[in-house]
């Protein structure tokens, strides 16, 4: 006998998801299907404009995800225009994304993610004193940490409590036996999802000195980069390496160790691989090193049936997008070049479910020579990891030694989550190298920001890249110096595909099967498990190819 | 004269009585604040006297005398007594998440950080079934008193199925009526749910529209992609102080927000002035920081308070990172102010590349009629709109 359970709105995350589970007698996971539940089609709106114009458009693909789609956009540009931004254009598209890196990571894992691990009603009865030692047993100088402190976190969040007005941590999963935290390790944690407000907020800053605001920076175009002045403001620079140096703090002082502390609780999920999912990895290549976009932080390439031992060479013809499931027209695989789509909305079941056996998402299902393949952090870790990449080989490594896990348990929803606090540390690194390169360039006397171009009357170009939640490739056709096409395939669809014809589940779906809830009506175990993937739907679901009549679409 | 402030002041006090009933009314009314304000300004180190600083700065901002500073302090003090309910509908996020990022350290920050949410899909840790009954409750318990703060557009198109909520999988149109028809105030927070923004860029392919318009309920618009926080806490302040809606334009954006032209508070309006202008990206003229009125800035177009506000914490804003203003704050700015790297062809001041260094000239001395510029802009633009609604119903 198995029953079928509804999450829908799936919250913390960006957008709209349903996710659909059915359970077994012992409340496991047997099926899953994920879906999304709103279109806007703003690849068809694309069609006719100025492709200087995509990049500021597609940037309102999402706005958490905010900047990665106008860099990946204006990147596929200058692909199709045959122009290379100057060297300076690159470190601060570098700097402003690797800025952000922090600021969103920590944003996910304390705001988004951090309540599938964290009990915060647990917190109230922790020992203050307790909690200090138990901080400073994992640093030796842990964020904002002494007793008086969390102690005076914990009468607010009393105080909060007794006002018997939860708000957004009303009617929560509070005291289910699947958080594994003590009360002080949930005090310390959530005493720094409460200062991880304000850092975030210090990355933004830092991030809207080059890009004028946050979220939507618009100091790109094509061809370079329009901060000119403030890259020539000594103060600027300092004001940015200040902010950045307090948030790398953060992810040294609070992020990292609050991540192996929940790793210490929450070890035997990840050794049993739960929440593992499909297991290929991919990444298109992020932070170009150089100018001729060689070398990367992190490296491109593709991991199958999870051998470390292999990295595969990543063959763009064999990415492939397809629609059984999906709530378009089509049969076979296609090419994002050459796809087309026809949206087909045919609804949810009379009992209101997704009909799972026909059409069910307006995602559609990226797969990679046939395969679903999960992207995004972990994907870069691995990829990089077998890819014998020394910065990242060094820090897996270590974070592996530190917690004393083998490497296996990097393929669970802990490993998922350790992956990403790995990476931000690896891109906080990164940071002062790359302003230190933009100064000696200004320095050396080349103070180019922008390469001259004009729009082609015809061509076509894409732009790759890797934003914190995965591989971000934007495909671009113009003709007669407007855009004929554009397509994007983002890390969103690759992990939130369904099924495809031959019945291969997406990532999101193939991470839950197996997953036991303790108990029946709540899915925090199914939370925990989507969030660290960092769902971003407003991303995955413009997805479709401008082919189809506009007038199509009015199926009403 | 004398008679004149007579009658100003008349009337001011008559609106600090109305204000002291409201506030009685909230303090009587509303749920007890969940958080002790004062214990937070004290927790993050800001003195009585920054706090005094900023009603002032806030009392100004919302175009009320002095007087009123007190009513503003006492509106802050009860921020987090009045219930929100925050409904994403085809959206980004990026209003959310601007309104997060809200200066620091800095009272706005801190009353959004108390603010009550009673239910945001963002934030709330409760999903499906669990979430639901969130937003149920709110609406039972505090009908008539919640806010509703909507993100995002709402899609008409195939009865408002191209995006569908909930575990009952509800269509946006459904559940956005339901909830504002219960709420004291509803705000449209951001482009979108003001008039439809980026999904309903022409050729507008789920019939996206703003939450007024789909919803048949008038709304505060805080306009912009994405708006300032600044705006959307005043709002709300004068929702607490007064019990209503500040007095808006004609696009339903507060007067106190919307009612200057960026083009007029430009810290680079000198050059314009001077006729010294950006001509390419990256050249001596932006290194400057000359006008960027040659690459598409649409500030003279464009209504709003960014040039005083700029943005995370007053750190910069689009035309101090050297690129123009897109005229976010302006209905179908996707459409009416493309290509954004290219000037209007304008016909109302003259238009065409070829004489732009005279309409810095020409524009100066039409700056005191800048409002009226504006209304003419905004009657063109209604016409060429009116055109293309004509033209589309030829079509079908």
């Amino acid at each position: 006998m198995t029953k079928r359970m509804i999450i829908d709105p799936v919250t913390r995350i960006e957008g709209h998801l349903r996710i659909e589970v059915e359970l077994d007698n012992n409340n496991t996971v047997k099926d899953a299907w994920s879906s999304i539940t709103l279109w806007r089609g703003i690849e068809t709106i694309l069609k006719g404009r100025d492709p200087r114009d995509a990049g500021l458009i597609v940037q309102r693909f999402c706005g958490v995800c905010t900047y990665v789609h106008y860099e990946a956009s204006i990147m596929a540009c200058e692909d199709a225009f045959g122009i290379k931004p100057p060297p300076n254009a690159r470190l601060i598209r570098n700097l402003t994304q690797g800025i952000w890196y922090l600021g969103d990571h920590i944003m996910h894992f304390y705001h988004l993610h951090g309540l599938d691990w964290v009990d915060i009603v647990s917190a109230l009865k922790a020992n203050p004193k307790a909690a200090e030692e138990l901080a400073r047993s994992i640093h030796p100088n842990p964020w904002n940490c002494s007793a008086s402190h969390y102690k005076a976190v914990q009468e607010r969040l009393t105080r909060f409590v007794k006002s018997g007005r939860l708000g957004p941590f009303a009617n929560a999963y509070w005291g289910n036996p699947s958080y594994k935290l003590p009360p002080e390790a949930n005090l310390v944690i959530v005493s720094h999802y409460l200062d991880a407000l304000q850092i975030s907020k210090v990355a933004a800053q830092a991030q809207a000195i080059f890009g004028g605001k946050n979220p939507h920076p618009q100091h790109l175009v094509v061809g370079g980069v329009t901060c000119v002045l403030d890259m020539l403001t000594p103060s600027r620079l300092g004001e940015f390496l200040f902010r950045a140096k307090e948030v790398k703090d953060f992810v040294e002082r609070a992020y990292i160790p609050d991540v192996l502390l929940a790793a210490r609780y929450y070890k035997d999920e990840g050794l049993a691989g739960i929440g593992g999912g499909v297991k290929n990895y991919l990444c298109v290549g992020g932070f170009p090193l150089n100018d001729d976009m060689s070398s990367f932080l992190f490296p491109k390439g593709v991991v199958k049936n999870r051998d470390l031992s292999k990295v595969w060479p990543l063959d763009e013809k064999l990415i492939t997008e397809e629609v059984t499931h999906s709530w378009y027209e089509g049969k076979e695989p296609q090419h994002p070049y050459s796809g087309t789509t026809v949206p087909k909305y045919t609804g949810l079941s009379k009992d209101g479910y997704l009909k799972g056996e026909e059409k069910y998402s307006w995602c559609k299902a990226p797969r990679y020579a046939g395969e679903p393949c999960e992207v995004g952090p972990l994907a870069r870790m691995v990829v990089g990891y077998a890819a014998g990449d020394k910065k990242i080989k060094s820090l897996v490594d270590e974070t592996l030694k530190v917690t004393g896990l083998p490497a296996k348990v990097l393929f669970s929803t802990l490993g998922r989550t350790a992956a990403r606090a790995i990476e931000t540390k690896l891109v906080a690194d990164q940071i002062e190298p790359w302003l230190n390169e933009l100064v000696k360039n200004i320095k050396s006397g080349d103070t180019r920001t922008w390469t001259y171009c004009e729009v082609p009357k015809e061509g076509q170009g894409r732009g790759m890249t890797e934003p914190p939640r995965g591989a971000l490739s934007h495909w671009i056709k113009i003709k007669n110096y407007q855009i004929e096409n554009y397509q994007a395939v983002v890390p969103s669809t690759w992990n939130c595909s369904p099924r495809d014809k031959n019945g291969k589940r997406g990532p999101y779906e193939e991470s839950l099967i197996g997953t036991k809830l303790a108990k029946a009506d709540q899915p925090l175990e199914i939370l925990r498990t989507i969030h660290s993937f960092d769902p971003c739907m407003a991303c995955a679901v413009h997805i479709i190819e401008p082919s189809g009549d506009v007038h199509e679409f009015k199926v009403c | 004269m004398d008679d004149y402030r007579k009658y100003v002041s008349k009337h001011y006090n008559r609106l600090l009585e109305q204000c002291k009933v409201r506030l009685d009314e909230v303090e009587r009314e509303y749920p007890e604040p969940r958080e002790d304000f004062q214990a937070l300004l004290k927790a993050r180190g800001i003195s009585r006297r920054s706090f005094l600083k900023w009603t002032g700065v806030m009392t100004t901002a919302l175009m009320l005398p002095p007087i009123f500073k007190p009513m503003v302090a006492r509106a802050a003090e009860n921020f987090s007594r009045i219930p929100v309910i925050w409904l994403h509908f085809a959206e980004c996020t990026g209003c959310s998440e601007a309104i997060l990022r809200s200066s620091y350290p800095n009272v706005d920050d801190i009353l959004l950080e108390t603010i009550s949410l009673e239910y945001h899909e963002t934030l709330m840790a409760a999903a499906g079934y669990q979430a639901e009954k969130c937003l149920e409750e709110a609406m039972e318990h505090f009908a008539g008193k919640y806010v509703c703060v909507i993100e995002g557009a709402i899609p008409r198109g195939l009865n408002g199925q191209y995006l569908r909520l909930g575990p009952k999988g509800e269509t946006g149109l459904a559940l956005g009526k339901r909830v504002v028809s219960k709420a004291a105030m509803t705000i449209s927070l951001g482009a979108c749910a003001v008039w439809g923004g980026i999904p309903a860029a022409s050729p507008n392919p789920t019939d996206c529209v703003g939450a007024s318009k789909a919803l048949g309920v008038s709304t505060v618009n805080i306009a912009g992609c994405p708006p300032n926080e600044v705006n959307f806490v005043g709002t709300l302040l004068h929702f607490i102080m007064f019990g209503s809606m500040p007095p808006r334009d004609g696009e339903g954006r507060p007067l106190w927000a919307y009612g200057k032209r960026v083009h007029d508070f430009c810290e680079r309006r000198p050059h314009y002035d001077a006729g010294e202008f950006v001509e390419e990206w990256g050249d001596e003229g932006a290194k400057k920081g000359w006008c960027l009125y040659k690459v598409g800035c649409k500030g003279p177009y464009t209504f709003a308070n960014c040039p005083h506000l700029r943005f995370n914490d007053h750190m910069s804003w689009p035309v101090m990172a050297g690129h123009g203003c897109i005229g976010c704050t302006e209905r179908g700015f996707w459409d009416t102010m493309a290509p954004y790297e290219k000037p209007i062809q304008e016909a109302a001041i003259g238009g065409g590349e070829r004489t732009i260094d005279n309409i810095g000239i020409i524009l100066t001395a039409a700056t005191a009629a800048g409002v009226a510029a504006h209304g003419v802009y905004t009657a063109i633009r209604k016409k060429d709109k009116n055109q293309e609604e004509q033209k589309q119903e030829e079509r079908e």
